[in-house]
């Protein structure tokens, strides 16, 4: 197995990065901004924290990770193909008619994928679940999820908080990709959600919030949840939309974005 | 040439908001965080005060829309078609229906034009679902000149309404001046060997092309505007039944309680129809461009009109 320090995460990173936008470029059209804000949370988790088998991709004994953000897809995908559960031809295929790479998560479609999601705000529950039915089948093993900030808008995700903490689900292990943009625009200007620590706080978790682009602050914070033996984690991830393909980074209007291949292999130069 | 060839209908549909908003101070418009998709940025900036974004957040929505309407406003709600039917149904059920308020609800890129969004946001139920509301008005238009005329007389009356909004550039099939009801089909073309009834922008506009593959055979085919699916215009169903004795029914949705659907429950208990329903046989959706899509869900003029000559065998056999 490779060494994973935090040399090798950033580099992945940038790989994951690159990897990503050539694949929404190739289509032409995306969910650019909010792939990119999630790189280095889920370059952390997939090759440092989760440890599955390519050739057993749904074994049991095993961390799972809900991405309820399902419009990141395409970052996941990256990472799994670089990870051998698919040939890394099929990042071509994203969202091509009959493909194993859809736009949002899918559980039935992409090995390494532990479930459906895109419909947003369902996801905390369902990691709920999984929690719950680790704990019944003895699997001492974390259960991670990623949701959005806009996604946060949406009332299940507190009911899924009150239920986590009442359950003591300490090995729920969950991130906020705060990257401040919605679909509309600015979170400040549509439905902001500050204070967000104290939301998460008086719902009865664990709070810690961070610089989600630095991969030694991730990593950290997740061994920190993983030592946490009553509450569920919140990690908030300070993260920057669209991070790394300059003319989107931060735009209001970066959710969904057309870019032409040329344009895409241009940007991924400047990674 | 129509004023609205090559015009987004969620252009069309933003301008009849902002027109009749202007003579009604009571419209006000909610969104969901699908500002951008449905695209009435244009209404907010010009109602500020009167465009409420609750976020990502669609029951909300619509049980806020609930509350203003009990204070006398006329609120439309948009969210794409999937999370208006699915994740709001209970507050829309409820909170508005029930009550008997004046909520309408909009639901954008019904059935196979959520495309590249896949699965989770192609709604193939959505009808269904709504259909099972008592009292609710549901209509689909077919084109940007029906879009302007049912969306304004739908902010006429009182009471609940469903609308599906495709909000790409869709040919334009209506002169300006048509004479478009809501609750009432609309015959495009007169035919007698077999009525088509299609509903929405993709399936009017692959049934005239069926029927017009079936005319060079000889086969007179009546095609039917069925914008609204609720309440059914019965006495169009069953003239056509007379006339015709052969019903095809195309939906950009499930046939299990869509249009073919209300049809079929119709006629069987008052003229049995042999009957050929086109639309997605119990199936969920998935990713792909429009003509992928199409074909991989059998909604082409292609499938109609062979859906159609099955039938009209099917038909002499039985009427011998
Ligand atoms: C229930 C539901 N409503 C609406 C949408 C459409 N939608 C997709 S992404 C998005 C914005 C999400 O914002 P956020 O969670 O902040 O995502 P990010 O900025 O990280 O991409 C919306 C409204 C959806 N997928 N699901």
């Amino acid at each position: 197995m490779q060494s994973v320090d935090y040399p090798f995460l950033i580099e992945k990173a940038r790989q994951i990065r690159k990897m990503t936008i050539e694949s929404i470029g190739y289509l032409g059209v995306g969910h650019i901004g909010g792939a990119m804000s999630v790189v280095e949370v889920l370059t952390v988790l997939n090759y440092k924290h989760i440890h599955r088998d390519a050739d057993d991709p749904n074994n049991p004994d095993r961390e799972r990770l809900v991405l309820s953000k399902g419009h990141a897809g395409p970052t996941l995908y990256s990472i799994l193909a670089d990870q051998e559960f698919f040939p890394m031809d099929w990042l071509h295929t994203l969202n091509k008619g009959g493909t194993h790479l859809p736009s949002h998560c899918d559980r039935n479609l992409t090995p390494g994928i532990d479930m459906t999601t895109g419909s947003l705000g369902q996801g905390l529950s369902a990691a709920v679940g999984i929690a719950l039915g680790n704990r019944l089948d003895g699997i001492d093993r974390p259960v991670y999820c990623l949701i959005g900030d806009g996604e946060t808008n949406e009332g299940q995700n507190w009911e899924a908080a009150m239920s986590a903490a009442q359950f003591k689900l300490n090995k729920l292990i969950a991130f906020t990709d705060f990257n401040k943009i919605q679909l509309d625009g600015f979170m400040v200007d549509v439905m902001g959600i500050e204070d967000l620590g104290a939301k998460w706080e008086s719902f009865g978790w664990f709070v810690q919030r961070i610089d989600g682009h630095d991969v030694k602050q991730i990593d950290e914070a997740i061994l920190r949840a993983q030592q946490e033996q009553t509450r569920p984690s919140m990690i908030i991830l300070d993260t920057i939309k669209g991070k790394g393909v300059d003319f989107a980074e931060n735009r209001a209007d970066n959710h969904n974005m057309k870019i032409d291949y040329q344009t895409a292999l241009e940007v991924i130069g400047r990674i | 040439m129509s004023n609205y060839e090559n015009v987004e209908m969620r252009a069309v549909y933003t301008q009849t908001l902002i027109e009749l908003a202007e003579q009604n101070d009571r419209i006000v418009l909610l969104e969901a965080d699908l500002m951008r998709a449905t695209g009435t940025q244009p209404f907010m900036d010009k109602f500020p005060q009167r465009t409420f974004n609750v976020g990502v957040a669609e029951a909300n929505m619509v049980g806020v829309a609930a509350g203003l309407s009990s204070t006398g406003k006329i609120p439309f709600a948009n969210t794409f078609a999937s999370f208006a039917a699915r994740r709001t149904y209970d507050q829309f059920f409820i909170s508005a229906n029930y009550a008997r308020l004046n909520v309408k609800l909009v639901g954008s890129d019904p059935g196979i034009t959520a495309l590249y969004n896949g699965g989770t946001h192609m709604p193939f139920e959505d009808l269904g679902l709504m259909r099972n509301i008592p009292g609710l008005t549901i209509f689909e238009p077919s084109d940007a000149v029906s879009l302007k005329k049912l969306v304004k007389q739908a902010s006429e009356f009182y009471g609940c309404t469903y609308m599906r909004l495709n909000r790409r550039v869709s040919p334009v099939i209506y002169a300006e001046d048509a004479d478009l009801q809501l609750g009432k089909g609309y015959v495009l073309r007169d035919g007698d060997d077999v009525a088509i009834f299609a509903i929405g922008a993709v399936m009017v506009n692959e049934a005239l092309a069926a029927a017009d593959v079936l005319g060079m055979q000889g086969i007179s085919a009546a095609v039917i505007d069925m914008h609204t699916l609720k309440p059914l215009d019965k006495e169009l169903v069953l003239s056509y039944a007379q006339k015709t004795k052969a019903i095809v029914t195309c939906e950009n949705h499930q046939v299990i309680n869509g249009l073919g659907s209300a049809i079929a429950e119709y006629l069987s208990e008052v003229q049995p129809t042999l009957m050929r329903r086109v639309g997605v046989m119990d199936e969920f959706g998935e990713v792909g461009d429009l003509d992928y899509l199409m074909k991989r869900f059998g909604m082409t003029a292609e499938n109609i009109t062979q859906q159609t000559l099955a039938l009209l065998k099917q038909k002499e056999k039985e009427l011998v």
